[in-house]
């Protein structure tokens, strides 16, 4: 199948940047990356700059290759990453925009590479357990409701993409930061921090230049792992509990 | 910091002060509506009039009064600096915009909320200024023992002109868009979400957006091309 593709292309976060066309011949059965993958091999041999783009995996599960294709988020494809799209769900003769993610707290690194370091330091700033808590028999030990531990696993699918934010008309973190409280929240060893976590990761990344939620849902359409805006109203309850209910004055 | 002013300068604590303030507003609507809908009874006024004597002379429904007009001003003007955040939170678009996935309303409150207030400014430069201010005529109805202001004329001549019908009902979209991501947006806010819950709150909301908006239209509407 032949494409055509309008990349943006922009050589450094100072850049303007501007979108190039290029030509490339790809096949049905290969996936979004290595279609461009052939792309860059392309230019390499005509001697030009290759596209920067991010990606590790490449099975779905680490969440580095951002891009927006076509307006969405990892394309147009229902709980999909960039890499496990395929050429398939495009026809012969279509023209693809890529670009990256926008938003002020994800500054444009080059071309489609974008720097999400925001999300690091908000889990830095409480998405962890500050004890041992052990290896994998000791979880198992404790008895958990099905539907808890089976909630807190769907939130902690989330693999930190940025979808959410990208998807976002506010360029919003709030799926992302609900997701890290809530499935630490939801567990016996995770509980005893959640309201200092919900506190430090909710003033981490409005520290960062994110929006602010406006429930418009977007995060949850794009979210290649599907994680639910329900977290969000969890994280709202913890936020709102620990702000009024804690009895801690001045922090 | 001070845990309040950490609370109510977060974007959580903004959205929570969004949240009650529009709930409030979606409480008074209903009693607005109510008492409004007395102006399509043919007393000549008697009902509609006698009822915006009290509204305006009780003392506790003042106190309340003062309370929503605070209430409006803070919902819009957080309303109006969150947009500001939202929207700088992007600097550079996308260039392709073929991707929007939300609801047009959900991503144009503002706007939205722009239009109701230019209305609102509107609506009570017309009847609560000239309320207040008694530039009306007195009426007295048999059986009461002193005259009211005629509230109820005012109205009528308002309503019997095109334009200012025109303006109300498209002052009643705007509020009903708004309505319609924002009812059920309040309760997400406030951390209500409920797998039994949530599905009714979207309904109710639903059925609010349409019915209250539909209500108020009507008004202008019947006195224009009925009464
Ligand atoms: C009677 C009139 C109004 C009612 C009943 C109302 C109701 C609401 C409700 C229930 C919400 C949802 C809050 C949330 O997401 O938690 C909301 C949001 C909003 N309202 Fe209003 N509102 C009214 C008038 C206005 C006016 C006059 C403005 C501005 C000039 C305004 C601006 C906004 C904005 C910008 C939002 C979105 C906030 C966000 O997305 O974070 N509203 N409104
Ligand atoms: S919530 Fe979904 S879209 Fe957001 S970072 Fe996690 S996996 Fe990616
Ligand atoms: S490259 Fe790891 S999720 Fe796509």
């Amino acid at each position: 199948m032949k494409l055509t593709l309008q990349i943006w292309r922009q050589n450094g976060p100072q850049d303007k940047g501007k979108i190039e066309n290029y030509q490339v011949d790809a096949t049905e059965e290969m996936s979004f990356l290595e279609m461009l993958d052939v792309l860059n091999q392309q230019l390499i041999e005509e001697k030009k700059d290759p596209v920067a783009f991010d990606h590790d995996c490449r099975e779905g599960i680490c969440g580095a290759c951002s891009m927006v294709i076509n307006g969405r988020p990892h394309g147009p494809q229902k709980a999909t990453t960039t890499c496990q799209l395929h050429m398939r769900h495009f026809k012969d003769g279509d023209t693809i925009v890529i670009e990256p993610f926008r938003a002020n707290a994800f500054p444009v690194v080059k071309d489609l590479v974008v720097d999400r370091s925001a999300f690091d330091r908000i889990i830095q700033s409480g998405g962890y357990i500050s004890v041992n808590t052990g290896q994998a028999p000791d979880g198992n030990d404790i008895p958990i409701e099905k539907g808890i531990s089976a909630t807190a696993f769907d939130a902690a699918a989330c693999i930190g993409c940025g979808a959410c934010v990208a998807a976002c008309p506010n360029a919003s973190a709030m799926l992302f930061t609900s997701a890290k409280v809530s499935h630490l929240a939801l567990l016996p060893q995770g509980a005893v921090e959640g309201e200092r976590r919900a506190q430090s990761m909710v003033a981490q990344m409005d520290k960062e230049g994110f929006g602010f939620c406006s429930n418009t849902g977007a995060c949850e359409i794009e979210c290649p792992k599907e994680i639910s805006i329900s977290n969000i109203a969890r994280l709202n309850r913890q936020y709102l509990k620990s702000s009024i209910a804690s009895s801690e004055i001045n922090e | 910091m001070n845990w309040f002013l950490r609370f109510f300068t977060s974007s959580i604590g903004r959205k929570l002060i969004m949240s009650l303030t529009g709930l409030f507003l979606i409480v008074f609507l209903v009693i607005h509506l109510i008492g409004n809908l007395q102006l399509l009874n043919d007393d000549n006024g008697l009902s509609f009039n006698t009822y915006a004597y009290f509204m305006t002379t009780n003392g506790l429904i003042k106190t309340v009064s003062y309370g929503l007009y605070l209430f409006i001003l803070l919902h819009a003007f957080q309303g109006i600096l969150i947009a500001k955040v939202n929207k700088s939170s992007r600097k550079n678009r996308y260039v392709s915009n073929q991707g929007q996935v939300a609801n047009w309303e959900s991503r144009n409150m503002a706007i939205l909320g722009i239009l109701i207030f230019a209305f609102l400014l509107m609506h009570m430069g017309d009847f609560w200024l000239k309320m207040k201010m008694g530039q009306l005529d007195m009426v007295k109805y048999d059986g009461y023992d002193h005259p009211v202001k005629d509230l109820y004329g005012r109205v009528s001549i308002a309503f019997n002109q095109l334009w200012i019908v025109a303006i109300y009902v498209i002052g009643q979209i705007a509020l009903y868009l708004h309505l319609k991501h924002g009812f059920a947006s309040a309760f997400q806010t406030l951390g209500w979400n409920h797998p039994k819950y949530t599905p009714l709150i979207k309904s109710v909301g639903l059925v609010y957006a349409i019915l209250i908006p539909l209500g108020f239209a009507l008004i202008p509407l019947y006195i224009y091309f009925v009464k």
